[in-house]
């Protein structure tokens, strides 16, 4: 298999084989020093919104295999300012680079990238829609914790509104048979275009307002930040706020499955309870860490160093 | 050669069957007030198929193939009916394309498309109930959604 040329704008994009193929190859990134194989290559991390974390991961796993890193995290730096076109932007940058990595405030900007341009484009999150890269990193963290992702039963807890991650990640596990349970409380519910979208793919899901009624079914929690602002009244928040926050404590009450791990994209604000790093259901510090090796195996494989 | 409960023309399109409550988009798409050959629209017909109908007639006028694929979104139930020497010498229903380019807006306010000068494009996800995705942002819209510019 080949994704030389190929860009990374959304999920949807990509064939369940394509996605086995991108995290077999973050796996040997793991396991193998790569240093060298995109020298003389140079990424441009255009970043028309800030998102430190993010840029540097992609910094780092460009640098980690010798390629050079170019670009701005600042809006008011750029041409934009002055009224330039995103296109025209784009365009002209072309010509420093061989691959684009854009992050930017509109929905659907990275697309208008990818049409735009002929070098790859990897899509680093945009407006509220997109962030792959995100997702490739969860399914991988899922797989290495699991060992395999077929199969598997998912809870998705928090808000589901507003949480991409959580969005890109239930069409990617479509593709695995998996059996899906949106726990959140009624106003942070999943919009109802995905789960159209999983209607059409035949997906098997379920909608439940509290982690209890499903906790015995789980082999992965996907938490995402639920936060206070996000309900119209304080007083909402304050009955579903024992629901949705995790420790310790609460795992312990919970009748969870063996092996249950718990995901989260970080950072956390306190939903997740620093009592429950300990506990062998915590995996998203190693979620966190595996950022560089799938983003080392999608420059890799788009560039075409790897086939 | 059925009798019509809106009279009759001669030569021209007649578009039947167009869900009630989205005649007068049809006309609007059309552009009938710039027509300057007869133009008949109907109202609050009656329709086994969707209980109420409209019918636009027009006179001397063929649809282009765009204007065909507007009213597919709107009125997906439409037929239209060639009509020469006042009979019907084609008839034809209309097909939601696979792809939708420039002349629908995406509902999305925070969307590429509507902030930079580029043409709109959407991919039609399911034509029963219809459900077009923009190619940009990627959100799903439905019939009522769409806003044709
Ligand atoms: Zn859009």
């Amino acid at each position: 298999m080949s994704l030389k040329d190929k860009d990374i704008i959304s999920i949807l994009d990509f064939t369940k084989e394509e996605i086995l193929y991108i995290l077999e190859i973050s796996g040997k990134m793991e396991k193998e020093d790569r240093h060298g194989i995109l020298s003389g290559k140079i990424l441009a991390n255009l970043f028309f919104e800030p998102s430190t974390r993010t840029r540097l991961s992609f910094e780092a796993a460009m640098k980690r295999l010798g390629g050079e890193v170019i670009g701005f995290d600042d809006l008011g730096t750029t041409s934009t300012v002055k009224g330039e076109s995103l296109r025209d932007s784009v365009k002209i940058i072309e010509g420093y680079c061989d691959i684009i990595v854009l992050r930017h405030f509109l929905e659907g900007a990275s697309r208008l990238t990818a049409d735009s341009v002929n070098i790859p484009v990897i899509n680093a999150g945009d407006g509220a829609s997109q962030h792959p890269t995100q997702t490739f990193v969860d399914l991988y963290t899922i797989q290495k914790s699991k060992g395999e992702i077929e199969n598997l039963s998912i809870g998705f807890l928090g808000d589901l509104k507003y949480g991409r991650t959580a969005h890109s990640l239930a069409y990617a596990l479509a593709h695995f048979n998996a059996d899906m349970y949106f726990i959140s409380p009624p106003s942070l519910r999943m919009p109802k275009d995905y789960l159209e979208e999983l209607e059409l793919k035949k997906v098997s899901f379920q909608e439940v307002n509290s982690i209890s009624e499903v906790s015995d079914k789980l082999d992965i929690l996907y938490c995402t930040r639920i936060q206070k602002e996000r309900f119209a009244e304080p007083v909402e928040y304050e009955k579903v706020r024992g629901l949705y926050k995790l420790s310790k404590s609460v795992m312990d009450e919970l009748n969870v499955k063996d092996g249950l791990k718990i995901l989260h994209p970080l950072p956390r604000v306190d939903e997740m309870d620093e009592s429950l790093d300990s506990t062998e259901y915590a995996v998203y510090f190693q979620q966190a860490h595996s950022g560089v090796p799938v983003r080392e195996a999608l420059l890799a494989s788009v560039l075409g160093v790897i086939q | 050669m059925k009798k019509l409960e809106v009279s009759a023309i001669e030569e021209g399109t007649v578009i039947d069957q167009i869900a009630n409550k989205s005649t007068f988009k049809v006309a609007n798409i059309l552009n009938i007030q710039k027509i300057e050959q007869v133009v008949l629209i109907g109202f609050n017909l009656s329709s086994k198929k969707l209980g109420k109908k409209g019918i636009i007639k027009i006179g001397g006028k063929l649809l282009t193939q765009e204007e065909v694929n507007k009213i597919s979104l709107i009125a997906p139930d439409a037929t239209v009916n060639i009509i020469k020497g006042s009979e019907v010498v084609k008839k034809f229903t209309v097909d939601i394309p696979d792809s939708i380019e420039e002349f629908m807006k995406c509902f999305n306010p925070n969307c590429v498309s509507n902030h930079q000068k580029i043409l709109s494009r959407f991919h039609v996800i399911n034509k029963n109930p219809i459900r077009i995705r923009c190619h940009y942002c990627e959100r799903h819209m439905c019939v009522d959604d769409i806003e044709l510019v």
